[in-house]
């Protein structure tokens, strides 16, 4: 696989860049939202808050939109809900899923991809990229390879972080099940390989860029929102105050470089940096990541390190890791954001088994292809018939 | 490249870079091609500490046309890598923020505003007030009769954010005049 | 920290506090180390912690005590350790009786003043074999600094008298520091913490495992504290504590190990390095006492001739720093213009001064960064405080609270005080940010770091550099030809720095002053290299003697940026350490008596036998030839007579101190009291509280009752204060920017689901919250990241309170303050008040306006008959306290327990004595 052939089909570059995308690790993530902050500061996005607690724990910019690209989520469970997570993960091992446990589940995840530690359901599913299912992925994408697709390649779920304990007879971790955990995710726009945003754009505004990445371009963009509805993640969005300055600087002496663009109404979502990748400069957010949460790089690269960390945390027993984002197979061809998340995307507010609009063009397109001949095959046959007759 | 060059007409373009469906280099416009980082067009870069909390993360500071246009972490900083936190993310708008005071306010004894002071004026001001509290505060000796010498009627609290350069003036200065009640957040 | 095998922090939110500090936990995290968080609130620390001990809030002593206990009782302490580098094996004076046997408080305290005369806690010596005579020494020098605070030995230990101290290595007799320490910490058990701090027993057992399991030759463990540890009133003793714990474990001076202190301002290691403490002068030379007349009265009051280690040549210290302010006017003659030094008598600190200022005592005020209306504890006294000031100058970046508090302040709303009765005059002069000035910050770690300028300040905006610059000279213009003697000090002083080509006066310049030069001599005028050539004979001046090298040869090596990539993990080039660029403080330690490191994993300096020198990764902080076996005359004093396995080398022994036999006020052991207020009563004593803490009893700084007492029902529930990650401090710095105040816009309390329902609150709706001094509002977060603990068979909710926001119309958010609510009680060694507990009540809805707002309180403060003196005892029942069998108190079921080497004769003995 070149490193560029995941989204070869809709880019020409002549110099194509390796692929350029984030690993984002929730499992050391601690929610200081530096991410956000750097990404408002170098993209000079206006505040998008009415200065008002939520009523989301931590959170007070509720999610990703035209002037949050960067969104840390906080999700507080109780040990009701992760026992309840323990034990379905606990329910899939006894139907026969793969034991987690070392050695053999450090050993390198399968080729294409494979997640979990778990020594992969691989066979088949090698080159696809997955792993094993988690319950729900199990239910809703019992798909090709054995991939359960949740958006992504699923573990087997449940578990919780916390304290090890020991290790078992066979030597196998054994966890606490902590009485309360604190979910930390940094969320960004997943750069997708098939981009609904970018599929249904109709002015050409939004672009595959030489690293893979899809940017909108402010100078293009009419405001049209059809990209808006074509987003299977809800991640972009039109900002609806044409200043790009925060609320309270306005007024002020504009700031040297300022982008004068009129965008009122001009969608907006992460560029990955777009301008300072151009100077080999790490984006905003991932530079700032205090815990190196936030991983930037090849995107090559990023999937092995998201595989190997992955593995590493089941080894440690902490089954409840798994991917999102990390399968080609997926409804929008994997995304050039990864996350390791430890609980089901829906807990984090990511859908779990997105799909680009576009993806049943061709089909639909067949369809009615099929359903154009068929009328003409009929009426060709009518024609016959009311010869004959 | 003129704007209007026929090589640049989207269908032209389409077919001219085998970006046939109008996804990547053929919708590219002059300004995207043109993208620069701030951070790379900046006059200078300097190197500076993040000031709010005690771990000392290093930062770059890039001045464009004498105003600082990014701060950011500095990554051959051993204490952080080039890692900031929200805060020391924030750091350039603490800087250049709207709600900063730039000009010297002085609220009179009974006035209900601030008025506009010339800041020269406001260190004379200051300056009298301070010898007029010293003396009027000042203490030679305690009850025994033992030297004091020091004055109980200026006070001072700094924060934690000046420099050590400056708590050394400080210190000296008050210390040469006799005043003692001087802290510091570190008691805080 | 990234060295660790274990870390446990505790009093401190380091994740949310020091995001970036963080790393190294995570990095030691992922590299498999164990991290531990012990804190009242489930934070975003316990949340990337493998463990999380919900603790209340003020008890960690008992908590570390009984970890003392525990590595004690299972013989798991650091043998060889111990013994050579601590004071375990040095004798106690015959006359010192432990708070254990007199129910609550040490031989030698003076109900009269509150205070301990320090004679009883006195090493044995040789020379007199009884410590009688060294402890008269020992007291000698005690009284001048008694009041002023223990801060002075910040550095270094305090002198303990002459003479060479008496050692029992095999660690058997009863009066060695080890056994006396084993006695004492014998009540703190696993049961104690489950009924003290509310820490279960497996919770208890799991983190000392961690932490034993993960001490030794081969590993070590690091604490980690912030100010979750030093805001309270025996702050300094939670600190000893975990010194104590950590010094038997063997984890000071060595990688990994450590008490790391998690400072929260960007140089307020520096702001006490060189000052504005009205206690200190630079390099924690102590501000002169009025009791030191003359130059060698004070330095006597520092040192003993004799002593071991650094502080023995105090002499020159503070001849040099004379010798910079005053220049040629500083004379042998004259004692180096000793007495242009004003003196202090007894404590001068923050609230000392608020309180002279309620008195109409303080006229000026400076506010240099500070904004004292919401940071300091009962915001509504700060505020009236300032306005009894004749005038008052604020230098800020943004129009604090503390600014404007005359026109929006609560006291306005309320009609306490009214705008055009206030005859404050108010100066606000607009500061420089870090990037528009030059200058050094001190971090954490006691690494200088240099700013460069990047741009010139806006508009009237300056430097706290230039201003205190320009104020000096005009000051000094104004009182030139004064003849009044007062001025002198004025008139010497050297003042004339050179301007850089924006006219602001050179930081550089500054430094070098700090950094000290040689006055005579063939390298007259040229830089000290380092402290150790500082003389006292006037011939060389520095301002600042621990950082003396900082400018060593000209070069400002607190600007040394040599790329962290490019060096090893001490990254010596980056920046400047004090003292003499050293990373590991005590790093001696970290070979053993021998000179060989404990292990290869932990090696950091070690004695190089073929080179006779000592070397290693750090720079060691010892003579560097000075062989590990070497036994140097103790008596010649100063650095000769350490000893080859002193690593200490800034207290007075050369030990570490497992027993403090001065500098601490409060006590040289630590023990467990309850704050000042509190829902239980001390399960140790009848002593409540600390008899040393420092109270303000006043009509509007009322405390609740605490215990069993009547009316602590009352205010039936803890609070608890802190920062988040989104703002600093008093919001100075963060509420006036949009992309931080809309992360965290609004001020708001956690709580626990059981308290919600308790009191019918409702999440995210509005509370008000009542303590004795105020009354807030606050939004509520119904959380499980707060647990309800049961002590003492009672159930004890805490809430937290995040303290960053104040009441003001400037900020881009504002809020109620949550300092309003705390009434003022200090520590006694350091005055640092208390901001972590205290009592209130909680119930649903906003709070009432105008001046109904006082009236809620007043209306609760008769509820619970409060009184001026009520939690203000010092002793809290004198008539038992100092008469009955110290045997008997609440020594009973499962809290009782001594140790069994605590025999009874030995118990009946310091009895008989007592009486």
């Amino acid at each position: 696989m070149t490193p560029t052939s995941a989204f070869a089909d809709d880019t020409h570059w002549d110099h194509p860049h390796p692929r350029r995308g984030f690993f984002t690790d929730t499992s050391i993530c601690i929610g200081c939202k530096a991410c956000e902050v750097a990404c408002k500061e170098w993209n000079r996005n206006p505040v998008d808050s009415d200065y008002e607690i939520l009523g989301s724990s931590y959170d007070n910019t509720g999610g990703l939109g035209a002037d949050t690209w960067r969104h840390v989520a906080f999700i507080e469970q109780t040990q009701d809900r992760i026992e309840e997570a323990r034990e379905s993960g606990r329910a899939l091992v006894n139907l026969g899923m793969p034991r987690v446990g070392p050695p053999q589940a450090a050993s390198t995840p399968a080729a294409g991809g494979c997640a979990c530690g778990s020594a992969a359901p691989a066979d088949d599913a090698a080159g696809s990229g997955c792993a094993c299912a988690g319950p729900s992925s199990a239910t809703t994408a019992p798909a090709a390879g054995g991939c359960g697709s949740t958006g992504g390649c699923g573990c087997s779920s449940g578990g919780a972080g916390g304290a090890s304990a020991g290790t078992g007879e066979d030597g196998s971790p054994v966890l606490d099940t902590p009485d309360f955990r604190w979910l930390m995710s940094s969320d960004v726009c997943k750069h997708c390989t098939h981009a609904g945003c970018l599929d249904v754009c109709p002015t050409g505004a939004l672009f595959r860029t030489e690293f893979g990445t899809v940017v909108v371009q402010e100078d293009i963009c009419n405001g049209c929102g059809t990209c808006v509805a074509g987003c299977p993640f809800g991640v972009i969005e039109r900002r609806d105050d044409g200043l790009v300055e925060p609320k309270t600087q306005r007024g002020a002496a504009p700031m040297p470089d300022t982008v004068k663009v009129p965008q009122d109404g001009i969608a907006q979502k992460c560029t990955l940096c777009y301008d300072r990748m151009k100077e080999d400069q790490t984006p905003a957010c991932a530079q700032a990541c205090p815990t190196t949460s936030i991983k930037y790089g090849e995107r090559e690269t990023m999937l092995e390190s998201a595989q190997q960390r992955v593995a590493q945390l089941h080894e440690q027993g902490r089954t409840e890791a798994r991917l999102y984002g990390a399968n080609p197979k997926d409804g929008v061809g994997g995304t050039g954001s990864i996350f390791l998340l430890l609980d089901e995307p829906e807990v984090y507010g990511l859908p779990p088994d997105p799909r680009v609009p576009t993806a049943d063009l061709p089909r639909m397109y067949k369809r009615a292809g099929m359903a154009v001949a068929g009328m003409l095959a009929l009426g060709v046959a009518a024609f016959a018939a009311g010869d004959r007759a | 490249m003129s704007r209007f060059s026929p090589l640049e007409w989207p269908v032209i373009r389409q077919l001219r870079t085998g970006d046939h469906t109008g996804r990547s280099s053929a919708v590219q416009s002059q300004r995207t091609r043109d993208i620069t980082p701030r951070t790379a067009t900046a006059d200078r870069v300097v190197q500076s500490i993040c000031p709010y909390c005690a771990v000392g993360c290093g930062q770059k500071v890039y001045v464009k046309d004498e105003r600082v246009v990014q701060i950011e972490g500095d990554p051959d900083s051993p204490i952080s890598r080039g890692r900031l936190c929200p805060k020391g993310s924030a750091s350039e708008q603490l800087v250049n923020s709207p709600g900063r005071q730039t000009q010297v306010l002085y609220r009179a004894p009974g006035a209900s505003e601030w008025q506009p002071l010339e800041r020269e004026k406001a260190i004379d001001m200051i300056a009298d007030r301070f010898l007029e509290s010293r003396r009027r505060g000042w203490q030679d000796t305690d009850d025994e009769g033992r030297p004091l010498r020091r004055t109980m009627g200026v006070a001072s609290l700094g924060g934690a954010t000046l420099d050590n350069e400056e708590n050394y003036l400080i210190k000296k200065l008050f210390t040469a005049a006799g005043a003692v009640q001087i802290e510091n957040q570190a008691r805080i | 920290m990234a060295n660790a095998d274990c870390i446990v922090i505790q009093g401190s939110n380091m994740a949310e506090c020091h995001p970036v500090g963080f790393q190294w936990v995570a990095e030691a995290k992922a590299r498999g180390a164990k991290v531990i968080h012990v804190d009242p609130r489930f934070t975003r620390t316990s949340a990337v912690a493998d463990k999380h001990l919900p603790i209340r809030a003020g008890s960690d002593i008992v908590l570390l005590g009984a970890l003392i206990n525990y590595v004690l009782s299972n013989d798991l302490w650091f043998h060889e350790y111990v013994v050579s580098y601590t004071n375990a094996a040095t004798l106690i004076s015959e006359d010192f009786e432990d708070a254990e046997d007199l129910n609550g408080l040490f031989s030698g305290y003076d109900p009269e003043s509150g205070s301990y005369h320090l004679g009883s806690w006195a090493y044995q010596t040789e020379d007199d074999g009884s410590g009688h005579e060294g402890a008269e020494e020992h007291a000698k020098g005690h009284e001048q600094r008694a009041k002023a605070g223990g801060q002075q030995f910040g550095s270094g230990g305090a002198p303990v008298g002459t003479g060479t101290p008496k050692r029992d290595k095999t660690l058997q007799h009863p009066r060695t520091v080890f056994q006396i320490l084993k006695r004492h910490f014998s009540r703190y058990t696993p049961e104690m913490v489950r009924e003290t701090c509310g820490i279960s027993e497996e919770d208890f057992a799991y983190l000392a495992r961690s932490v034993t399991e993960n001490s030794g030759r081969d590993r070590t463990t690091c604490f980690a504290y912030a100010v979750g540890w030093t805001q309270h009133t025996l702050g300094a003793q939670f600190i000893r504590t975990a010194s104590i714990l950590q010094l038997l474990l063997g984890n000071m001076g060595r990688p990994g190990g450590g008490i790391m202190a998690l400072r929260g301002h960007a140089t307020i290691q520096g702001s006490t390095d060189i000052p504005t403490l009205f206690n200190l002068l630079p390099g924690y030379l102590p501000m002169p006492s009025v009791t030191a007349q003359t130059l060698d009265d004070y330095v006597d009051g520092i040192r003993t001739t004799n002593q071991k280690g650094y502080w023995a040549n105090a002499r020159s210290y503070a001849v040099n720093l004379l010798k910079s302010w005053w220049g040629d006017a500083a004379t042998a003659e004259n004692d180096y213009a000793y007495d242009y030094i004003p003196r202090i008598n007894g404590a001068h600190g923050t609230y000392q001064t608020l309180m002279a200022m309620l008195k109409d005592q303080v006229e000026g005020y400076f506010l240099l960064g500070q904004n004292p209306a919401v940071g300091s504890a009962n915001g509504r006294l700060q505020r009236m405080g300032m306005s009894h000031l004749k005038w008052l100058v604020v230098r800020d970046l943004n129009m604090i609270e503390s600014a404007t508090w005359w026109k929006d302040g609560p006291e306005i709303a309320s009609g306490e005080l009214r705008t055009e009765d206030i005859d404050t005059e108010v100066f606000f002069m607009p500061a420089a940010t870090h990037v528009e000035k030059s200058g050094s910050f001190t971090q954490t770690q006691r690494l200088v770091q240099w700013r460069h300028q990047a741009v010139t300040p806006p508009g009237d905006a300056q430097s706290e550099l230039e201003f205190f610059h320009e104020l000096g000279k005009r000051i000094r213009a104004r009182v030139a030809d004064s003849d009044d003697p007062r001025d002198r000090p004025l008139q010497d002083l050297t003042w004339d720095y050179p301007l850089t080509e924006e006219g602001e006066p050179d930081a550089e310049a500054v430094l070098a002053e700090i950094n000290g030069r040689f006055l005579t001599g063939p390298d007259a005028d040229k830089p000290l290299s380092s402290y150790t050539q500082m003389k006292d004979d006037g011939s060389t001046a520095g301002g600042c003697w621990i950082y003396t090298g900082i400018y060593a040869d000209g070069v400002n090596r607190a600007a040394m940026r040599v790329p962290g990539q490019v060096q090893d993990e001490i990254a010596s080039e980056w920046a400047w350490a004090w003292p003499a660029n050293r990373r590991i403080l005590y790093n001696r330690a970290s070979a053993d008596p021998q000179g060989k490191p404990w292990s290869e994993r932990k090696k950091l300096v070690w004695w190089d036998e073929e080179n006779h020198t000592w070397t290693g990764k750090d720079n060691p902080d010892f003579p560097l030839d000075r062989e590990p076996g070497s036994h140097p005359d103790p008596q010649q004093g100063g650095p000769d007579a350490l000893a080859g396995d002193d690593p200490f080398i800034m207290q007075a022994d050369g030990k570490g101190w497992l027993f403090s036999p001065k500098g601490m006020l409060d006590g040289p052991l630590p023990t467990h009291y309850e704050p000042q207020e509190s829902p239980v009563d001390n399960p140790l004593y009848t002593q409540q509280q600390s008899p040393t803490r420092v109270m303000f009893p006043r009509e509007d700084n009322l405390s609740a009752p605490s215990g069993e007492a009547p009316g602590t029902d009352v205010y039936p529930f803890m609070f608890t204060t802190y920062r988040l990650t989104e703002h600093h401090t008093a919001g100075g710095m963060s509420r006036w920017l949009p992309y931080l105040s809309e992360l965290q816009p609004e001020m708001f309390c956690e709580i626990s689901p059981e308290l919600a329902e308790l009191k019918g609150l409702e999440p995210y709706g509005w509370a008000t919250i009542v303590s004795p001094r105020s009354a807030i509002e606050v939004k509520v977060l119904v959380t499980d990241r707060m647990t309800p603990l049961t002590v003492g068979g009672k159930t004890i909710h805490q809430i937290g309170l995040p303290y960053h926001w104040g009441a003001g119309s400037d900020a881009v958010v504002s809020g109620d303050g949550a300092n309003d609510l705390l009434g003022i009680t200090l520590d006694p060694n350091v005055q640092i008040q208390n901001f972590k507990t205290g009592s209130c009540d909680i119930r649903p809805g906003r709070r009432p306006r105008g001046a109904q707002r006082d009236e809620l309180v007043r209306e609760y403060q008769q509820r619970a008959n409060l009184t001026i003196m009520t939690g203000m005892e010092r002793i809290t029942d004198p008539e038992r306290e100092l008469n009955d069998d110290p045997l008997r108190a609440r020594d009973s079921g499962d809290v009782a327990g001594r140790s069994t080497a605590y025999t009874a004769g030995t118990a009946t003995t310091d009895q008989g004595e007592d009486k």
